[in-house]
């Protein structure tokens, strides 16, 4: 299988027939790996979680099925000033419950993400005001200027102000008190799905909602959602016909979903980038043989690490086909990812060797990796292969890999020396990657909180804050631009590779697929026998 | 007898309080459920802040103090990531894992002695050798294999019975029983095969060799010589006093079965305490493992318990010693 060179940016689009399908009574039934832990749209910050409350609640700004931005509830939006932006409302939009959209919803929701229990207050961190212009306007006013507002908004779901009034959930279900309330078990959107039946970790099925004010593309009426955490049980299901759409497929199963005569397999790039960090901070790593000083501050060490690993080798053998080697951070479909700065340094061992002798390792040395092993796709097995990798340049690789329970607040403590991480940006902008993962580390900030390996450049720091506020898209396109360039020159980290997406479909389904591994419902479609 | 019963629930509360604390100890390290509670773009301030709601800040004998106490009231606390009362959830989940445990009880009981005596009875036979083969296969075959297995022959090539789930439930109370629809048979069917099939195989060598073993002994070689018929030498003074090992073993496998349907439960995607289980694990969700733990300990300890009594009803030799104590 390989996978779309121009599906850049793009959603994989199956077409088996066209979409105009008559609107019949639709059953579809789709299977995650995990369930959605709660209805509430802004009690956790996950993307399964976003996904599904997404077919019930909208946010003011989508996206369309190229990941492009799109009016949602609100019609439009412009700056007034650099902190200041205004959008107008969709009028005649009322929520499941028969309740009209206003201005005040919006504010009511700014509040709600913002307060108690939310998880979603970092989408929030950066407002100062939301303030109620009139029944269809409402203005944000943001403490700095904050260019990609309108891309953070996209996450946040508009809830009604009357229903969470009315129902005791003006807050969302925190989890440190235990409290839930009417929104963990129903839902009430503008949306084109209503949740009628909740059973978490059993079964959630949506139905249509009727009073729906866009279009609803596909023909699905009623969708069964359940999950099924047994990779080969989800496949059996699919195989057996008992569900129509499961995600994700082990990429092992490919090749059999695809030779059953009824089922395929949908791919496409994902957003999340996966790649190595190295301990670049202390003078002695916490796992190595060397002592004394740290190998990985010499820049020879990390470049000798990156072309030493065969990125094409585990394309083929440990992915089989299913990922899409990188050499950024951030992958395609996302803002300030560049074709021209995707390319990596050529492996090649020889020139490893030598970079490792001119630093004075010509023996190599010892070291630890830190590796998940039920995370992201086939991780151990990348890590296995990078390990057998560098032992071609003498570097002996002691690899532990784990379940994620143990491995992240390991890695999250930097009680690693070598590790694996895979990143998706929420706002689908450099920003947050250059921000996350390679700004030197302040714990009080919060800046640079998951660059485990503390790699610092003062200029990418400095360039990270201006093009934060940087409201002319070219000028900030060249600072992302300029950053990025900074980062591969010093080899902050080692990319690896944008894993694929794989879901696995009954041929009777028509679906669209999203990079960010969303599923919208309103645009499947089941043909009619 | 009182005596008996009481020293035996001394035991049992100790084994309790040892599980309890085994349980809360192993979970200090099983890893940190802020990282999973607050996803990617937490802050650090944000984790300090649940760190301390949560009391995970608190020292180790706080904690298990606190844990204690509560557990006593069968009070486990909040999931961390469900939010929900655990006691809640394993309520909601229990009714699930014990109704497969019991239809593959008593599978395994329905078929497994039958097997065994015929094995026992016809040795050397070509289907009692069979029966020895394939037992063979059962005991050695890892369960999620037979249920894979299963799945592949049943709902993919065949297309006879569901993959996963628990299909149509009806609800008694807090109690869902899928025992009441076709649906909820058809859905219990595989599992219930996949989880007895390791038990089966086990009572029916064990009711084989227990059988031989009593064929040997005297009072069969008497009750031979007073002429009484195959059938009642057989069912009536052989299988009876076979019995015995057999409700042991069968009584502790029931434990077993409730509490290690996880395989099962995890393949089928059975919505069971071992599901809960497994997400508890791989999301370091502590209140519902040490509840989890503490939960199978008392229906161990409570079993144990049962099948020590049954003994003294059944075995009348026991009763004296027992009951006599030291």
């Amino acid at each position: 299988m390989s996978i779309p060179s121009q599906a850049i940016r793009v959603a994989v689009l199956t077409s088996l027939f066209a979409l105009s399908a008559a609107a019949s009574a639709q059953t579809l039934r789709v299977a995650n790996q995990g369930d959605a832990l709660s209805l509430d749209p802004h009690s956790l910050n996950e993307s399964l979680q976003l996904s599904v409350d997404s077919n019930a609640y909208e946010a003011l700004v989508g996206w369309n099925k190229k990941l492009e931005m799109v009016p949602m509830l609100a019609t439009g939006w412009k700056q007034m000033s650099p902190t200041v932006w205004r959008f107008d409302l969709r009028k005649g939009v009322t929520f499941y419950d028969g309740t009209p959209f206003t201005a005040d919803d919006v504010v009511f929701t700014m509040g709600r993400i913002a307060g108690e229990g939310s998880d979603m207050k970092s989408y929030s961190n950066d407002v100062k005001e939301t303030r109620k212009v009139d029944s269809h306007t409402v203005e944000i006013e943001t403490k700095t200027p904050l260019p990609i507002l309108p891309q953070i908004l996209s996450q946040v779901y508009i809830m009604s102000k009357k229903w969470c009034e009315d129902n005791n959930a003006t807050r969302p279900v925190d989890r440190r008190k235990g409290i839930e309330n009417t929104a963990s078990f129903k839902t009430n959107g503008t949306g084109p799905y209503h949740v009628r039946e909740r059973q978490p970790n059993v079964r959630t099925v949506f139905v249509r909602n009727p009073r729906y004010w866009g279009k609803v593309e596909g023909n699905v009426q009623e969708v069964i959602f359940t999950p099924i955490a047994n990779p080969a049980t989800r496949v059996a299901a699919l195989l057996s016909g008992e569900i129509d759409v499961m995600e994700p497929v082990p990429v092992q199963d490919i090749a059999r979903i695809n030779a059953n005569a009824s089922t395929q397999v949908v791919a496409g790039p994902e957003l999340r980038t996966i790649f190595l960090g190295m301990d670049q901070k202390r003078d002695e790593l916490l796992f190595s043989s060397v002592k004394g000083k740290n190998p990985f501050k010499d820049k020879r060490v990390r470049q000798a690490f990156y072309q030493a690993i065969d990125i094409a080798g585990i394309q083929k053998t440990v992915m089989r086909g299913a990922s899409r080697p990188t050499a950024l951070m951030i992958g395609p479909g996302n803002n300030g990812w560049t074709e021209a700065q995707d390319k990596r340094l050529p492996y090649d061992p020889e020139a490893a060797k030598k970079l490792m002798a001119e630093a004075g390792y010509p023996n190599g040395f010892e070291v630890t990796m830190n590796c998940p092993n039920d995370r992201y796709v086939n991780d151990a097995q990348i890590c296995q292969a990078v390990a057998a990798n560098l032992a071609r340049i003498g570097v002996k690789i002691n690899l532990q890999a784990e379940t994620k329970g143990t491995y992240f607040p390991k890695i999250l403590r930097r009680d690693t020396s070598f590790y694996m991480l895979g990143w998706t940006p929420s706002t689908y902008d450099a920003h947050n990657a250059l921000n996350a993962l390679m700004r030197c580390p302040n714990d009080k900030t919060g800046d640079g909180q998951f660059n485990l390996g503390s790699y610092c450049n003062p200029k990418l720091d400095e360039l990270t804050v201006k093009l934060g506020a940087e409201t002319d898209k070219a000028k900030r396109d060249a600072m992302i631009k300029e950053a990025f360039a900074l980062h591969t020159e010093d080899i902050g980290h080692l990319p690896l590779h944008q894993q694929t997406l794989a879901w696995g479909v009954n041929k009777k389904v028509s679906l669209v697929q999203l990079a960010d591994n969303f599923m919208p419902f309103k645009w499947i479609s089941v043909k009619t026998k | 007898m009182g005596a008996f019963i009481l020293r035996r629930l001394i035991q049992a509360i100790i084994v309790m309080v040892s599980v309890a604390f085994i349980a809360f100890l192993l979970f200090q390290y099983v890893g940190d459920p802020v990282v999973f509670l607050l996803g990617q773009d937490a802050t650090p301030e944000q984790i300090r802040q649940l760190r301390s709601d949560l009391g995970l800040d608190q020292p180790f004998f706080v904690q298990f103090w606190h844990f204690l106490v509560n557990a006593a009231q069968g009070e486990f606390g909040l999931s961390l990531r469900q939010g929900a009362k655990v006691s809640r959830l394993l309520g909601e989940r229990f009714p699930a894992t014990f109704e497969l445990a019991m239809v593959a009880a008593l599978l395994a009981l329905l078929i497994g002695v039958p097997m065994g005596v015929y094995a026992a009875l016809k040795r050397g036979t070509f289907m009692s050798q069979l029966f020895m083969t394939v037992s063979l296969l059962g005991v050695s075959l890892p369960t999620f294999l037979i249920g894979i297995l299963l799945i592949l022959v049943f709902s993919v090539w065949l297309g006879w019975l569901p993959s996963f789930g628990r299909g149509e439930t009806v609800q008694f109370g807090w109690w869902s029983s899928g025992l009441f629809t076709l649906d909820g048979w058809l859905h219990i069917i595989l599992p219930a095969i996949t989880l007895a099939i390791f038990q089966l195989t086990l009572i029916m060598r064990l009711v084989r060799a227990e059988m031989l073993e009593v064929l040997r002994t005297d009072y069969i070689k008497f009750a031979r010589a007073r002429g009484l018929t195959d059938r009642a030498i057989h069912f009536g003074h052989a299988l009876k006093n076979t019995l015995v090992p057999v409700m042991t073993i069968t009584g502790l496998q029931l434990g077993g079965l409730i509490a290690f349907a996880i395989i099962t439960e995890t393949v089928f995607q059975w919505p069971g305490m071992g599901l809960l289980f497994i997400q508890a694990v791989t999301f370091a969700d502590v209140p519902v493992m040490a509840a989890y733990l503490c939960l199978i300990a008392l229906i161990f300890v409570a079993i144990n318990l049962i099948v020590d009594m049954l003994y003294v009803v059944v075995d009348p030799r026991l009763r004296v010693a027992k009951a006599g104590g030291h």
